[in-house]
């Protein structure tokens, strides 16, 4: 029950994107097309997977034991910088079908924060590795939610008449808002 | 070309946030007050600084090939050390700022000041680049509080002057996406 609590909070309510600010340029910069939209998503899924694993198993292996938590913010970002650039060698290798779809997007992946941010909450949060996991991937999933909706939106916008200084940057804030409005709506259901 | 355009250039001209248009999370997660804005902004400033000083030292002592990694290294430190003396000197806004003191890591704008301009120029054009790039940030940063600050709970800089509450949409997540934006489409209304 608390894990479907953790999925439907993570998702819904504090959606990664549009409640908590978290891989907003991501958010704003590959979410033109629908496509790629997912191909972004699939990849920042399997990555923050990933990176959670590790993490936690630093903090509470390495850094904790050794009294050196104060290093996290410099262990973690390596970290992450570390695996995405293992995963996509290994990608490569395996699987070049993947490799195709994601490529692109994994360099993109160091400087996204919801990686790094779900990577310190899951500390902060004080979960066990499979709360982590769980609270991870619905995090993730939400993100995609959230750049998939915004693709569809956007691909109509492109037919649409946008007045001249609300062109580019401004209407994508502004449909986000509206986006941010909607998502208000879930808030209370999980406390 | 003017010895401070360095200086200057990031207020306005280059701005970072209406301009360039980078590092967008701590911009709409840390402005529900004008005062948390600023705050964020002067942190942010503190990291340009230290990381542009430093790497525009180190630069010819990096090797091309892992320099992204090592920048990342350096910029981490000093995201540390204001992690850590936030904590200890003003603990209601390390409260309030949260996970994001830590986030500047990947505030895409530090590391793209030290990709763009501090691995390529002096120590002291670097370091003016970098105030100058954070004053930007913070100016924005603080301008956007300001805004949301006084639609959403009728004050400034915690001075109430209506009773009652604001439009509290505005100190919402909602309200940050609303007001940035048309704070940009007014920003590229001036610059024409």
């Amino acid at each position: 029950m608390e894990y479907i609590l953790i999925i439907i909070a993570a998702i819904f309510v504090n959606n990664v994107v549009l409640a908590q600010f978290l891989g907003i340029c991501p958010f704003i910069g590959v979410s033109n097309k629908i496509e790629t939209s997912m191909g972004m998503a699939g990849a920042v899924t399997f990555v923050i997977v990933l990176a959670t694993i590790v993490t936690f198993l630093l903090q509470h292996y390495v850094l904790n034991p050794l009294g050196i938590a104060y290093m996290q913010t410099i262990v973690f970002i390596l970290v992450i910088a570390a695996l995405v650039q293992m995963v996509e060698i290994i990608l490569k290798k395996l699987s070049p079908v993947l490799y195709q779809a994601l490529g692109i997007f994994l360099p993109l992946i160091t400087t996204n924060c919801a990686v790094l941010g779900v990577a310190i909450l899951v500390i902060k949060k004080n979960y066990n590795l499979l709360e982590g996991v769980v609270f991870g991937a619905a995090t993730a999933i939400g993100f995609g939610l959230a750049l998939i909706i915004m693709a569809g939106i956007r691909e109509q916008l492109a037919l649409s008449n946008v007045p001249k200084g609300m062109r580019g940057v401004p209407i994508v804030l502004l449909t986000a808002g509206i986006l941010a409005l909607a998502f208000m709506g879930f808030a209370g259901i999980v406390k | 070309m003017n010895k401070f355009y360095n200086l200057t250039k990031g207020i306005l001209k280059e701005n970072p946030i209406f301009v360039i248009v980078l590092g967008m999370c701590p911009t709409l997660a840390t402005t529900s007050s004008a005062m948390n804005g600023l705050g964020m902004g002067l942190a942010t400033t503190f990291v340009l600084l230290g990381s542009n000083v430093v790497i525009s030292l180190l630069a010819r002592l990096i090797p091309d090939k892992v320099r992204i990694p090592a920048y990342i290294v350096i910029i981490a430190t000093f995201v540390t050390i204001v992690d850590l003396v936030m904590q200890a000197y003003t603990q209601t806004l390390y409260e309030k700022l949260g996970i994001f003191i830590p986030l500047i890591v990947v505030n895409c704008i530090v590391l793209g000041r030290a990709e763009a301009f501090a691995n390529k120029n002096n120590v002291f054009q670097s370091a003016l680049d970098g105030i100058g790039m954070g004053l930007g940030f913070t100016f924005a940063l603080a301008l956007l509080g300001t805004v949301r600050e006084v639609l959403g709970s009728g004050s400034i800089f915690d001075h109430k002057f209506i009773s009652g509450d604001g439009i509290i949409v505005f100190i919402l997540a909602p309200g940050a996406f609303i007001a940035l934006a048309y704070l940009i489409a007014l920003f590229n209304r001036i610059k024409k």
